[in-house]
C-alpha cells in the first residue's frame, strides 16, 4: 500500500508540475518585488549582516507555503481518490502522510535548495547561507505537518482561501519566530544551536500531532458534502 | 434479506434500526437488514431519501447516524469515481489494488480494462476520457478488487446500453461467485433474484 501511494504521488508530482513550479515561481517573484522596492534595505551592512532579510525571506516562505497549501487536497478531493482512500485503505494514516511529504518535498524541500540565489537578492551574509539552509530544512516540515490540518479542514469549501490563512498563519508564528531567528544569529556569528532544537522540536510534535488532526479533518471535509 | 434457516452463512452487513442524519434531520425511518452472500439490493426512493447518505454511511463516511450496523471492508462507488484525472487507467488501477492490499498484475489488469470496454486507452490519461468511458474504467476496478461486499451509487450514469448490460453481468458474476451487492438506482438493473429495499422519506421532520 505504502508502495502504491509512493508510485502514484510521484506520477501526479511529474505530470502536474505546476505544484511544483507555482509556488517556486511565487516565491522567486514576491523576493524580486521586496528587492526592487526597497534596495537600501537589501545591501549588506558594514558587519555583513541584513536588519531585513531574515524577517523578509522567512515571511515569504511562509506565503509560499499558503498558496501551495490549498491545493494540497483539492484534487483528490473533487476527483473522489480522497474518499476512496479512506473506504479502502488499510491504514488512511499512512496515505496522508505520504502526501504531506510529498507536499513538503515538492514545496519546502526545493526552497532548501534556492537559499543561495535567495540569498544573494536579500543580500543575506554569505556565513549566514549554511545555517539558513538548515533553519529552513528543519522548519519547513513543520509548516507542512500544521499546514495539512488547516488545508484537510478547508478543503470542502470553493473559496477556502482566506479561512485556510486565518487559521493556519498563526500556528506558523514559532517557526517564523525560531526561523528567522537563526538567520540574524548565524549572522551575528552566534551558535545557532539553541535554534535548532526549537526548529527540530516543532517539526517532531508537529509530525506527531499534524497527520492524526488531518485525518480528522479530512473525514468531516468529506462529511460536509 | 435471504432467511437461511439451516445454514446460516456470515453476514456481509447486518444493520439494526439504521437511520441517518443530516444537520439533525433524519432522512429516513429506521431501517434493519442483514446481507448475505449472493444478496443483490435495489436501493429505490425518491430524490433527497437518504440512498446515497446511507452507502456513504455503511461505506464509513458517514458518522451522523442512529442505530448500529457491522460491515465487512466494502467497496464503495460514489458520484466521483477516485481515478486521478493525471493517470492512465493502468496506474489508476494498480493504486486501488495497492491500496486495497489485493494482488494486481499487468495481465489480469488489462483482461479487466478488456472486459469493461476500455482497453485502448489503457495507456491515456483519464483527464482524456468521456465520463462514460471513465465508469468502464471504475467498473474494471471492481473486477479486480477481492471485497465482497459492494456500495454502489447509481452506477448507470453516463454509461451506454451495452455497458448498462455489462453493469448487469458483472453484478450478478459477483453475487454467484458468493459477494453481495447493494445499488442505488433509478433505472432497475436486469438481475433475477433481486430484492428491493425502499427508503421512505423521513416527512416528520424528527429532529433528535
Amino acid at each position: 500500500m505504502i508502495r502504491a501511494a509512493l508510485v502514484r504521488e510521484w506520477q501526479v508530482l511529474l505530470r502536474g508540475r505546476g505544484t511544483v513550479i507555482n509556488p517556486i515561481a511565487f516565491l522567486l517573484l514576491t523576493t524580486t518585488l521586496f528587492v526592487i522596492a526597497a534596495p537600501d534595505a537589501m545591501t549588506t551592512a558594514a558587519d555583513q549582516s541584513s536588519a531585513v532579510a531574515p524577517g523578509v525571506l522567512w515571511s515569504l516562505v511562509l506565503l509560499t507555503q499558503l498558496l501551495a497549501l490549498d491545493s494540497m487536497y483539492r484534487r483528490d478531493f473533487d476527483s473522489g481518490v480522497l474518499e476512496q482512500t479512506l473506504v479502502g485503505a488499510q491504514v488512511p494514516f499512512v496515505a496522508v502522510l505520504i502526501r504531506i511529504f510529498m507536499q513538503w518535498l515538492s514545496t519546502g524541500f526545493i526552497m532548501v535548495g534556492l537559499v543561495p540565489l535567495l540569498g544573494l537578492m536579500l543580500g543575506l551574509s554569505s556565513q549566514a547561507l549554511p545555517a539558513t539552509a538548515l533553519a529552513l530544512l528543519l522548519g519547513t516540515p513543520a509548516l507542512s505537518l500544521l499546514g495539512s490540518i488547516g488545508a484537510s479542514v478547508t478543503v470542502g469549501f470553493n473559496r477556502g482561501g482566506v479561512i485556510l490563512a486565518l487559521l493556519v498563519l498563526p500556528l506558523f508564528l514559532p517557526t517564523l519566530v525560531f526561523g528567522a531567528d537563526m538567520v540574524i544569529s548565524a549572522q551575528a556569528g552566534r551558535s545557532v544551536m539553541p535554534q535548532v532544537y526549537a526548529l527540530s522540536l516543532i517539526s517532531l510534535v508537529a509530525l506527531a500531532l499534524a497527520p492524526f488532526a488531518t485525518l480528522a479533518g479530512l473525514k468531516i471535509s468529506l462529511e460536509m458534502q | 434479506m435471504i432467511d437461511g434457516a439451516t445454514l446460516t452463512p456470515q453476514p456481509l452487513l447486518h444493520a439494526t434500526a439504521l437511520s441517518c442524519e443530516r444537520g439533525g434531520q433524519r432522512l429516513f425511518s429506521p431501517l434493519s437488514l442483514s446481507v448475505l452472500p449472493g444478496d443483490y439490493i435495489e436501493l429505490i426512493g425518491e430524490n433527497g431519501s437518504g440512498k446515497s447518505t446511507l452507502l456513504r454511511t455503511l461505506a464509513g463516511l458517514h458518522s451522523q447516524f442512529t442505530g448500529e450496523y457491522r460491515s465487512q471492508d466494502a467497496l464503495y462507488q460514489g458520484h466521483r469515481l477516485g481515478l486521478d484525472g493525471l493517470l492512465t487507467p493502468l496506474e489508476n488501477l494498480a493504486w486501488f489494488a495497492g491500496l486495497e492490499d489485493c494482488p494486481s498484475d499487468r495481465e489480469t489488469t488489462l483482461d479487466a480494462l478488456d472486459r469493461a470496454g476500455v482497453l485502448v486507452k489503457a495507456y491515456s490519461l483519464c483527464s482524456a476520457m468521456s465520463a462514460g468511458q471513465q465508469r468502464r474504467v471504475a467498473m474494471a476496478r471492481w473486477l479486480l478488487s477481492s471485497r465482497k461486499l459492494w456500495l454502489l451509487d447509481e452506477p448507470l450514469t453516463a454509461l451506454d446500453a451495452s455497458a448498462q448490460g455489462l453493469l448487469g453481468e458483472i453484478i450478478a458474476e459477483h453475487c454467484a461467485s458468493g459477494g453481495a451487492a447493494i445499488c442505488a438506482t433509478h433505472n432497475p438493473i436486469d438481475i433475477s433474484n433481486k430484492s428491493e429495499l425502499i427508503l421512505q422519506a423521513d416527512k416528520s421532520g424528527a429532529r433528535s
